[in-house]
């Protein structure tokens, strides 16, 4: 407490650079930096909010008093607590004249408020007037509010005064009303679409600041609809010539380089309107040449501008020489010992790759260096780049890395993501039917849930299919080797669910066929995983048709079943079980277990998944029945859509239609019960084409025995995707439509026909195109990946090499494996990095064990002088600039989390000179001044560790 | 007709299939799921726009947010909590730039920057090139310091309105409006003299006075 007052003083007397705030905010702030858990602070806070509830309502507070408490509710709101109840003074704030109180007012209600909380009504008005403000400021205030709280509804209020603004006189202004009207374009294209003309005129400004805002409404505009805008690409163009050329005020410069932001744009526009266009990209060649041969990469934004460069390269109608350049900058950055140059550097060979693909092979070394750097961003890029540049020579290797990342992770998000990524690229060039199905193993086994259950779907289709050839021998040695492989994984702890579905398929399925196993120990396994997770019903549910599969064969090979007890048990369980699904299933395989050989051979014939199963979805022999029954008075039956008069609800996704089935008040009665499934494979009744009696019988189906609606019913996307997979691995399956018989041929054929040919003909045709590409390079292949895996322990470094390598030479490869162990040795040691901001370590270290505060401490209690020595002293000891401003730095570490920023400039380039010698020049009262700074924080309550005294941990937590 | 529905659980002729009432499950998930996607990709496209800066220090505390769409409150806060917990977790002399994707959602990058006790963070899409927001971040951390002198993590807690004056003259409804600190200083100059001449109160901080005298 004494120490608060100590506090209070101080800053009533505002000597030391007092923050203009009152004493309850200090210690607000000071109690929260002390706080030791989230559970502490959280009380804190929450007793801040009472108090501020408190102080609201009284009456009279002073305008100043007002001010801080709304900056005292945005402090609270930030710290992810509920200011709400302050919104109302936010908004009242606003009314207010005076220029400070209105614009902490639009501040605060800006953070605070969406574009359709309901006070915004009570803001509107007073934004029209701001507007319309002599005041450019408060103009400026309304604008910045407008853009984050006007919505749709609410823009044809502003609409005419922010117009009006893009004429007026300050530059700033105009430069905020092209900006606020390009975010009305963002959030309503169509209230302002009579406007966007004016981006076109502001192209024009006088102002070259105004001309840059309009760059980013035309940026928007150009990537809906390049065509249209044809027409500015010389425009564009010599807008970029005229500012490479530095035909801009100086005050656009940005450390020597002028207006890097507005090239950077303006080479985005240019790399859309230049994209498959020749005529438009012949004109952007020479000033795309001239601003890479210029731009300086030694600083960070040069680089920037040089990337967008490549980025307009690659995208416009290609350009040798361009490109060739754009490789040079390519190779300085893979070279470079940024990583964010690294980072750049893969990104662009990742865009550069598909114009010439040969120059990623002058940089496999450093890619290889990127993938294996401790930094996930940078590896993360460069899987991006490996599998664009996946082929079917490098498939294994590019994908047995990404697995082993995969593995390595944590992020479900990135997991999920890379999973799919092998996924896609061993089914696009898997070189074999058993390493697909080893791969897909790891990626199930360690990415599991994680992975789209159409991955699972086609794995067991390749295991039950083959790969297309009619090798029945290899076909079911494939068959065997995955039983094999299911067998020794289902002893792995913690499997995840999908693996095991497919694994208790394809145990059900095969587990017996090759004879090695008998259905006792298949039918135990099964049990066993049955029984490890045994809150997973759908594992249930495939074990115990697994295990209706095997005691089939079983019966239908003529052998007795002996069911182990451990199944009866299961079954037992299952027959109880409160999930109908399951109780059938289990029902099922107890009724076709007491069958005959012949019966169960007719219900479950071996190996023949692959057939088409005929469903008579009208169940037309019913009719004869349903006659009967209406014959006698029953009522006919009227279809779901009729029923609740929403005929034509196509376009509603299933589940909705459904919901709002159940939620909305309903009035007729007794509908029957659907069946559970009904609601996911709906899709079907809502397509309108298909007739009544269609849609009805298909829902009458079981499931189980619609395999062949399946396929032929199921939405238009998914017959699309099972086309693609069918075409993929070769041989004609469920999905082609003909093959099935309805009762209405000429309707269903149709209907099928059009969503194939309409939807998704293309999706068919590249996955087509694959295939053939597939077949063609398949021998070679194989040679490929022999040779690729050949015993090598360090595979992935012949991977970028690659089947390039075997081009050139397997001495090269070694050549080149060579050079790169020379090239890491030489990286140990990492060079001193000017770039490198964070250069703590020789600061801290330059005052070694002495506490800097008692040195500080030292310094302002004797007097000015002695600091001024002290400066004096460096000075005369080290003329150098640098290393002058080095030592102040070091001296006044505590306080400066800016040294290392303006050491950097210096470093790096001597063009930041303005900024480095200007604290030069006031380099005595600067010391000063922080070292009063830190008094000030230390009286506070700060007990820096002597450790790390740069940080302000201790105060402010 | 509605009698037929009592005879859809008679036992199918081929069981052999039964794995395929499951998939049928799955793949009405899947296609929900694709649908899905498609719907969020179109809200993306119309979003071209730095999305956040976020100013934080070394133990995770917001300094200062500002999204330029609307988060609920409790979701900034959740994505303040994940981007820190990112942020601490990368080691030194690595690349300034992390996958965001997993806290915003596709096509979102983010940037950041280490000064002494603080993170500068700025996430935006594809819209905007890395290295350049970079140097946006260099250019708000220069600017804060020629504000401040030898800017603190202090100056930055207590000055909060004025720090986001100086934001709102680099960064406006999320595009770049203003690259030089010189031009965004000139602006915020102006405002605290006008803010000071419109009215009595005085809440120009001291520290802005003594930048004045320079």
């Amino acid at each position: 407490m004494e120490q608060l007052k100590t506090i209070g003083r101080e800053l009533t007397m505002g000597s030391q650079g007092g923050f203009g705030q009152s004493k309850e905010f200090l210690d607000l702030v000071k109690s929260i930096g002390e706080a030791r858990s989230k559970a502490e602070e959280d009380r804190i806070v929450l007793r801040e909010i009472e108090t501020l509830k408190r102080r609201l309502l009284e009456p009279d507070i002073p305008k100043r008093k007002m001010k801080e408490y709304i900056i005292r509710l945005l402090y609270v709101e930030m710290l992810g607590h509920d200011a709400s109840f302050g919104y109302i003074h936010a908004v009242k704030m606003t009314h207010d004249d005076a220029l400070p109180l209105k614009r902490t007012g639009y501040l605060a209600v800006t953070l605070f408020l969406s574009d359709d909380h309901d006070l915004i009504i009570l803001i509107v008005n007073t934004i029209q007037k701001d507007l319309r403000s002599d005041n450019y400021l408060v103009v400026c205030a309304a604008l910045n509010a407008v853009c984050k709280l006007i919505n749709d509804e609410t823009i044809p209020a502003v609409l005419p005064q922010v117009v009006e603004l893009l004429g007026h006189s300050k530059e700033a202004v105009r430069k905020k009303a092209v900006m606020a009207l390009h975010r009305f374009y963002q959030k309503s294209p169509g209230a302002v679409s009579h406007l966007v003309s004016n981006f076109r005129k502001r192209l024009c400004d006088n102002d070259p600041g105004v001309m840059g805002a309009s760059l980013c409404p035309l940026f928007d505009l150009v990537t809906i609809d390049a065509k249209s805008y044809k027409d500015l690409v010389s425009s564009f163009v010599s807008i970029l010539k005229q500012v490479a050329e530095r035909r801009l005020p100086k005050s656009y410069d940005y450390h020597q380089m002028p207006a890097p932001f507005i090239q950077v744009k303006l080479l985005k526009i240019l790399a859309l309107l230049g994209s498959g266009d020749k005529q438009a990209s012949e004109s952007m060649y020479t000033v795309l040449g001239d601003i890479i041969r210029k731009s300086d990469s030694s600083t960070n934004i040069g680089n920037a501008v040089l990337y967008e460069c490549i980025c307009c390269v690659a995208s416009i109608h290609p350009n040798p020489k361009l490109l060739e350049s754009a490789a040079d900058v390519i190779a300085k950055f893979l070279k470079s010992d940024s990583h964010n140059l690294k980072y750049m550097g893969i990104d662009a060979l990742g865009r550069l790759i598909k114009l010439s693909p040969q120059i990623a092979e002058q940089h496999q070394l450093a890619v290889i260096d990127c993938l294996e750097d401790p930094d996930d961003t940078l590896k993360r890029k460069t899987f991006e780049l490996l599998y664009k540049m996946t082929k079917s020579s490098n498939v294994e290797v590019i994908v047995d890395r990404m697995v082993d990342y995969m593995i390595s992770i944590s992020d479900d998000h990135y997991k999920t993501y890379i999973a799919s990524r092998c996924v896609e690229l061993a089914e696009q060039f898997a070189p074999s039917n058993h390493w697909f199905i080893q791969t897909m193993n790891k990626v199930f086994e360690h990415a599991g849930d994680l992975v789209n259950i159409k991955v699972a779907h086609n794995l067991m289709r390749l295991i039950a299919e083959g790969f297309g050839e009619d090798d029945d021998a290899t076909d079911s040695q494939l068959r065997s080797s995955a039983v094999e492989s299911y067998l020794r994984i289902i002893g792995e702890p913690k499997l995840p669910s999908m693996f095991l579905q497919v694994i208790c398929w394809v145990l059900g399925e095969y587990g017996t066929a090759d004879g090695k196993h008998s259905a006792s120990y298949i039918s135990g396994k099964l049990c066993d995983i049955a029984e490890a997770y045994s809150n997973d019903e759908t594992v249930k549910a495939y074990a115990i048709s697994a295990l209706m599969k095997i005691y089939a064969f079983e019966v239908a090979a003529g052998r007795k079943v002996d069911m182990l007890p451990e199944c009866q048990s299961f079954i037992e369980e299952l027959l109880a079980s409160h999930s109908t699904d399951l109780q059938q299933r289990a029902y099922e395989l107890q009724a076709v277990v007491g069958l005959d050989a012949q019966a169960v051979q007719a219900i479950l014939p071996r190996d023949t998944r692959c057939e088409e199963i005929e469903v008579d979805k009208d169940l037309s022999f019913l009719n004869g029945y349903v006659d009967q029954a209406i014959e006698k008075g029953a009522q006919p039956y009227i279809a779901e859509d009729e029923r609740n008069g929403m005929g034509n609800v196509s376009n509603l996704r299933s589940q909705d239609q459904h919901e709002s089935i159940q939620h909305g008040l309903r009035f007729e009665a007794y509908e029957l019960p659907k069946p559970p499934m009904q609601s996911k494979v709906d899709p079907v009744s809502s397509t309108d084409v298909v007739p009544v009696p269609e849609a009805l019988s298909y829902r009458e189906t079981h499931p189980i025995s619609s395999v062949g609606s399946t396929s032929e019913a199921g939405s238009s996307e998914l017959k699309l995707r099972l086309d693609g997979v069918q075409k993929k691995w070769g041989r004609p399956t469920y999905s082609t439509p003909t093959s099935s018989t309805t009762n209405s041929p000429s309707e269903k054929p149709a209907n099928g026909a059009s969503h194939v040919d309409s939807a998704t003909a293309s999706y068919s045709k590249s996955r087509d195109s694959q295939n053939t590409k597939k077949t063609e390079i398949d021998p070679e292949k194989q040679k490929l990946a022999a040779s690729l895996f050949g015993g090598s322990s360090q595979p992935e470094r012949r991977s970028s090499t690659g089947h390039k390598a075997s081009r050139s030479s397997g001495g090269a490869a070694d050549g080149s494996r060579g050079s790169k162990a020379v090239e890491k040795t030489i990286q140990q040691p990492p060079p001193p990095d000017l770039l490198d901001f964070s250069d703590e370590p020789t600061v801290t270290s330059a005052l070694p064990s002495v506490d800097p505060f008692k040195q500080l401490e030292g310094l302002l209690d004797s007097s000015m002088s002695s600091t001024t020595n002290h400066n004096a002293g460096t000075a005369t000891i080290a003329p150098d600039i640098m290393s002058l401003y080095g030592d102040s730095t070091a001296s006044q570490d505590s306080l400066d989390i800016f040294h290392g920023l303006s050491t950097e400039p210096t470093g790096a380039t001597s063009g930041e000179t303005t900024v480095t010698t200007l604290p030069q020049s006031v380099k005595g009262p600067n010391a000063k001044d922080a070292l009063e700074k830190d008094a000030l924080v230390r009286q506070m309550g700060v007990n820096p560790t002597s450790q790390n005294p740069n940080l302000f941990r201790d105060l402010l937590g | 007709m509605s009698l037929q529905r009592g005879c859809s659980r008679s036992l199918s002729p081929r069981t052999t299939a039964v794995s395929a009432s499951v998939f049928e499950d799955f793949k009405a998930c899947i296609s929900e799921e694709a649908s899905c996607q498609t719907i969020s990709e179109i809200n993306l496209k119309k979003q071209k726009m730095i999305r956040a800066v976020l100013v934080m220090n070394t133990q995770g505390r917001p300094r200062i947010t500002k999204f330029y769409e609307f988060w609920p409150v409790e979701k900034q806060h959740e994505a303040i909590r994940n981007v820190f917990s990112v942020l601490c977790s990368r080691a030194e002399h690595v690349s300034n730039f992390v996958d965001a994707e997993s806290i915003f959602g596709p096509d979102s990058r983010l940037v950041y920057k280490h000064f002494a006790t603080l993170y500068f963070v700025l996430i935006f899409d594809s819209s905007e090139n890395e290295l350049a927001m970079l140097d946006l971040i260099q250019v708000f951390v220069e600017t804060l310091d020629k504000c401040f002198r030898n800017v603190c993590e202090l100056d930055i807690v207590f000055n909060y309105s004025k720090i986001h004056a100086i934001l709102d003259e680099i960064i406006f409804g999320g595009q770049v409006l203003e690259t030089s600190s010189t031009e965004v200083m000139k602006a915020v100059e102006e405002i605290t003299k006008l803010e000071a001449a419109s009215n009595a109160i005085n809440l120009v901080s001291k520290s802005v006075s003594n930048w004045r005298s320079r």
